[in-house]
């Protein structure tokens, strides 16, 4: 036998064997999805096959009864608006003070410019910590000590938004060139002033970008938290949902509400993104086929 | 540098500075906007401290009752937080709970604290300070306390202490209860009705690996297993499936999701869609799904396929389409053109310049993506369950709405936490190994 007929078997030895393993993967995973679903459904109240009939029965209720009342909408979903609202302001407000917290934290757990790099391990895992919790647990707790309303859900989402965020932030901060910061050391600046002079301006486009992403999932998060308790759109909805049928006008316009509002702020964040980390709209280099 | 341009710089420099004053300004603005909004000022009025000190107290430690019926017959027991399922048999009563001959009780409380409790049903608290006598009666309850301490509330109907380290002494014409805190999760491994329960580690140890067996018919193992599974107070059981249910409808929504948006996801990119117009459809679809949000998928869901996890993880699966489809055609948009020109250069179809060019470049981008939300998922399918009524979720909310079991609740959140933590390791673990080698 020649070397190259050697190789070649080797080759192909080695190509099946990595197709039987690919394929074997593919099965375990097959299995797991076909036996996971089945499952699922025997644990379910209503059967798949039972329920996929009526999937659009709700929908369609909803909506031809919002058609004939459609009148009543405009008025109904003004009246929703201040709801709207305090779920926007607690989206915004726990982006805003979880940046502020992912921001400074990320700092503190990055290595090369923590002020205390013993501490960054510490840092680090408070920040899986705080991104391991879910938000409906902080959320349940806080309703129960402060009372229900908007604060305990803004909490929630900040708490978890730190260790989303700090994540994000501390990864786009370990790209950041260090000469600004050695540059402003060398002139004495102390650590504030080194990371706010050279360090933020080199982050601010990503960092703000995160931010955005982030500010468009609060919205979510605070509209379900909403419906656990804790105000808002989502409390709303969900007095709406319980009148039932007569009533269905004042859910359909608070449906109607709540997807053009995450809608819009997901067109919107998606073009403010677009343009902070690539400049200009639009100018995503793309291969052709 | 000459005059112009250094003044445009200078005027630059201005707007940069005006900028970075400027937003941290507005921010400020409306953070204090919101703190009116919300009322925080008022926030301190409407918190229920008593309610935050009972949580944490009750988070890792829990309450004995002693408890006599002074209506009927006078009958003594004591329990774990009153439940009927742990009430202990009087010979396994606590050793600080001391049985005396007329039938009632000696117990013993911290810091040199004891209430005795006579069989005819009088009460004797001793206190450091002195020794106070209280009576129930058929119309309400008799004490004489001239100048009563703060910690006593005294009424004729009612008479209460809070003693040291969270115990408590009430005294009504119906009942008498003392209450004594416990360091630790009671019950947690067995409860009062298996024989485990009153044994310690090394005992248990023993009974493990010894051949006597308590139960004719199993393995002492098999045993101390099944009683720690058919818990009657914390329900091991049931709270491993919940957790396995709210673990799978993350892994069916993400994973059923990531093989449905791949296909359709080459009809909304740029470059493989055939015509603008499909493209825009196909996109405009992937934004309604994600904009109608898993709450509202989650509502319709249930109505027609009812509570459980096959609705949660439907809904998982309609919005994650919507990021995935997005996600996965920008990913599409970016790939190098080079390896399809040159499958194409042999003459290969479609289909498999898809399989063997595009594909590949791909693959580690749409795996660590799927990775990434089926651990953001498990934490989605929580809510969503406490919504549709499946999984740990549920079991979350009922268990702080009876407001009583906190210790159930701080288990819940343990294992919760700790199941995402695992499920982010895993995924960042599967991703190293998948991408790198």
């Amino acid at each position: 036998m020649t070397d190259a007929s050697e190789i070649a078997a080797a080759y192909r030895a080695q190509l099946a064997r990595r197709r039987s393993y690919g394929a074997l993967l593919w099965g375990i995973f097959a299995l797991l999805m076909i036996s996971g679903f089945r499952l699922a459904n025997e644990r379910n109240a209503g059967g798949f096959l039972d329920g996929l009939p009526h999937v659009l029965d709700y929908p369609q209720e909803l909506v031809t009864e919002a058609i004939q009342k459609v009148a009543n909408l405009p008025g109904l979903m003004w009246a929703a608006v201040p709801a709207l609202v305090e779920t926007l302001n607690i989206a915004a407000f726990s982006t805003i003070l979880g940046a502020i917290g992912g921001g400074i934290v990320a700092l503190l757990a990055t290595r090369g410019l923590a002020p205390w790099p013993r501490l960054v391990p510490v840092f680090r895992r408070l920040l899986d910590i705080s991104r391991a919790i879910p938000e409906l647990v902080i959320a349940l707790v806080l309703i129960f000590v402060l009372g229900g309303g908007p604060v305990p859900a803004a909490l929630a989402i900040a708490f978890h938004t730190v260790g989303a965020l700090g994540k994000l932030f501390s990864e786009v901060v370990e790209n950041a060139s260090l000469k600004p910061v050695e540059g402003l050391e060398s002139v004495g600046a102390n650590w504030v002033q080194r990371i706010w002079l050279g360090i933020l301006p080199q982050v601010a486009p990503n960092w703000a970008s995160y931010a955005m992403l982030r500010f468009e999932i609060n919205i979510r998060a605070s509209a379900i938290l909403g419906f656990v308790g804790a105000g808002g759109i989502g409390y709303e909805l969900r007095n709406a949902i319980s009148w039932g049928q007569g009533r269905y006008d004042a859910a359909a316009a608070i449906f109607l509400l709540l997807f053009a509002t995450i809608f819009l702020f997901d067109q919107l964040t998606s073009i403010a993104r677009d343009r902070l980390t690539h400049g200009q709209p639009g100018s995503r280099a793309g291969g052709q086929i | 540098m000459s005059m112009p341009e250094l003044a445009a710089a200078h005027g630059a420099m201005g707007r940069r500075r005006l900028i970075s004053l400027a937003v941290p300004g507005l921010m400020l603005a409306y953070l204090l906007y919101v703190a009116l909004a919300f009322d925080l000022a008022g926030l301190a009025g409407r918190a229920r401290w008593d309610n935050g000190r009972l949580l944490l107290q009750d988070f890792w430690s829990y309450k004995i009752h002693v408890t006599r019926d002074n209506r009927a017959g006078g009958a003594i027991s004591a329990s774990v937080e009153g439940m009927r399922n742990a009430t202990f048999t009087p010979e396994r009563e606590p050793e600080w709970i001391n049985p005396r001959a007329d039938g009632g009780r000696e117990i013993a409380l911290p810091q040199d604290h004891a209430v005795t409790l006579a069989g005819e049903g009088a009460v004797t608290l001793t206190t450091p300070e002195g020794r106070y006598e209280i009576r129930p009666t058929a119309t309400g309850i008799e004490v004489e306390i001239p100048d009563p301490p703060e910690n006593f509330s005294i009424s004729d109907k009612l008479f209460a202490a809070d003693l040291p380290e969270g115990a408590r002494l009430t005294v009504t014409r119906s009942r008498t209860e003392i209450f004594r805190r416990q360091t630790g999760w009671e019950l947690f491994f067995f409860d009062l009705s298996s024989p485990f329960s009153a044994m310690s580690w090394s005992e248990l140890a023993r009974h493990a690996l010894s051949a006597d067996r308590i139960r004719p018919e199993q393995s002492n193992i098999a045993a101390m297993a099944q009683d720690f599974w058919a818990n009657s107070v914390w329900h091991h059981g049931d709270v491993a499936w919940a957790m396995f249910e709210t673990v799978l409808m993350a892994f069916l929504g993400t994973f059923g999701a990531g093989l449905i948006s791949l296909p359709i996801a080459f009809m909304a990119a740029q470059n493989f869609a055939p015509s603008r117009g499909l493209r825009q459809v196909f996109r405009r679809f992937f934004d309604f799904l994600r904009g109608v949000d898993a709450l509202i998928w989650t509502i319709v869901l249930s109505r027609a396929f009812g509570p459980g996890p096959m609705t949660g993880s439907l809904a998982i699966l309609l919005t994650e389409t919507g990021t995935f489809g997005k996600l996965f055609s920008e990913a599409l948009e970016n790939i190098d053109e080079k390896p399809v020109e040159g499958l194409r250069s042999t003459g290969a179809g479609s289909l498999s310049r898809a399989r063997w060019a595009v594909i590949p470049q791909v693959a580690p981008v749409i795996l660590s993506q799927l990775l990434y939300y089926l651990e953001s998922n498990t934490r989605s399918a929580t809510i969503i369950g406490a919504i549709t009524g499946g999984g740990i979720g549920l079991m979350l909310v009922q268990a702080m709405q009876t407001q009583k079991d906190w210790e159930h609740v701080t288990y819940y959140i343990v294992l919760i936490v700790l199941t995402v933590i695992f499920m982010d390791w895993l995924s960042g673990r599967i991703r190293a190994r998948l991408i790198k080698g």
